[in-house]
């Protein structure tokens, strides 16, 4: 057994084979999410394409992307999406930094 | 999953009949100056198969006759065929509304400078396919260089008054996905062509149509070469929509091939589906209330006019 497989994105709906009210209930809410509204479905895509790098599910990068050019992104927006999401890790990885300065300058002289 | 599509027409209650014969789609032949990647006619500069005059004053013949109101012309390049201008003209002069499906770059090809001009002069509705506002996009689908000139043809058409508010001449674009994926909501991209192609070019057309790739001919050997055949079957498949089958455009028009016989559609052409047996087989026989009620002959890809919003010559239809 590997640990993840292509197939088994198409194969989400089984977790639903146990607490189907619990799977009922986030399909709700997880497919409502995703509609136009104040945001278009393109910039949610984006959204969820930039969350699934910076969450780095491989599931969820093959299912946005899909996504994201079945609402009319190319490549190039896509990439900058990517980045803003790696940046902001980026950023939040560094701005902890403070909390090891905070920590060392606590305990010295 | 089924891929019947009968199987879930019928699962929905539904059934695919014409309704009426609004327009006659002709195929005057699969020469082209391009050969595209997607092309669902294997139209390239090296086919041979094109209407001769007489077939052309047949089709010409039915539409004086039964008063057809549009006559939509497609290739390959329609206009490489030497009868093109003279059909034009003749079904013009009757009154019907013409449609061509112009590639763009064939206004570059010897002898056709000035088509812009004929069209204008002519009052054509023009449908030109451009997959994408970017070049890497385009020339990928298209073939190099494709998007410079497409780019330049627009300019020429703009320039007559085609895709100009108030000049009743009508520039229609056509977005197909590059790949193995459905189109976006057919107004969402309209709006980012819109902006991109004034902002970069200071372009304008009318509407944008979303076609969907239809899984035959080239695009099927795309598929089939890049693994996606069954991935992407699956997906037209998953994205079946109910309401997309009274949209879909072989309930309206009838389509004629190179050589006179008639299908439901273009891509039955490509595939040599002729219309239902019991009706009329040839553009000599032909007789829009035979074809009206007509049962349409239907197969796996049919599918791709039922996806999402749906697709036709004309974009998406839910
Ligand atoms: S898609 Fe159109 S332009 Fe391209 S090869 Fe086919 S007929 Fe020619
Ligand atoms: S492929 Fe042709 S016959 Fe099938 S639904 Fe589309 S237009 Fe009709």
């Amino acid at each position: 057994m590997s640990y993840y497989e292509e197939d088994d994105l198409s194969r989400f709906g089984e977790i639903g084979k146990h607490r189907p009210d619990l799977f009922a209930k986030f399909m709700d809410w997880y497919q409502a999410c995703q509609e136009d509204g104040a945001l278009s479905k393109r910039e949610k895509a984006l959204i969820g394409l930039a969350v699934a790098h910076a969450l780095q599910c491989p599931y969820c990068i093959d299912a946005y992307s899909q996504s994201c050019l079945e609402s009319g992104s190319n490549l190039d927006q896509m990439t900058e999406a990517i980045h803003m999401a790696s940046a902001i890790r980026g950023g939040a990885a560094l701005i902890h930094g403070l909390q090891a300065h905070n920590s060392v300058h606590k305990v010295s002289m | 999953m089924t891929f019947d599509f009968e199987q879930k027409l019928a699962s929905h209650g539904l059934e695919l009949r014409a309704t009426s014969v609004a327009t006659l789609q002709v195929n005057v032949g699969k020469l082209c100056n391009q050969a595209c990647k997607h092309c669902h006619v294997d139209a390239s500069p090296k086919r041979t198969e094109i209407m001769t005059r007489e077939t052309a004053e047949q089709v010409l013949a039915a539409l004086r006759r039964f008063r057809i109101l549009t006559l939509d012309l497609t290739g390959g390049a329609p206009e490489l065929n030497p009868s093109f201008r003279w059909l034009v003209t003749e079904a013009r002069a009757l009154g019907t509304h013409v449609m061509v499906r112009h590639n763009l770059t064939v206004m570059f090809e010897p002898g056709q400078e000035d088509l812009s001009e004929f069209f204008r002069a002519h009052q054509i509705e023009v449908i030109s396919s451009l997959p994408y506002f970017q070049e890497q996009q385009t020339d990928a689908q298209r073939g190099n260089g494709v998007f410079t000139k497409s780019i330049e043809a627009i300019r020429r058409l703009n320039a007559v008054g085609y895709g100009v508010d108030g000049s009743g001449l009508h520039l229609n674009l056509v977005y197909n996905p590059v790949g193995a994926f459905l189109p976006p909501a057919q107004s969402a991209i309209e709006a980012d062509f819109k902006r991109e192609l004034q902002s970069r070019y200071g372009l304008t057309f009318n509407q944008l149509y979303t076609i969907t790739n239809m899984p035959i001919k080239r695009f099927l050997e795309y598929l089939r070469r890049s693994g996606n055949e069954e991935r992407y079957l699956r997906k037209l498949v998953e994205a079946f929509n109910p309401n997309a089958v009274a949209g879909v455009m072989c309930r309206r028009l009838v389509s004629v091939d190179w050589t006179g016989k008639l299908y439901d559609c273009d891509f039955n052409q490509m595939l040599e589906l002729g219309v239902a047996e019991n009706a009329p087989q040839t553009i000599a026989e032909f007789d829009p209330i035979k074809l009206a009620q007509r049962r349409i002959v239907t197969g796996v890809h049919c599918f791709g006019c039922t996806a999402g919003a749906g697709s036709s010559c004309g974009g998406a239809v839910a």
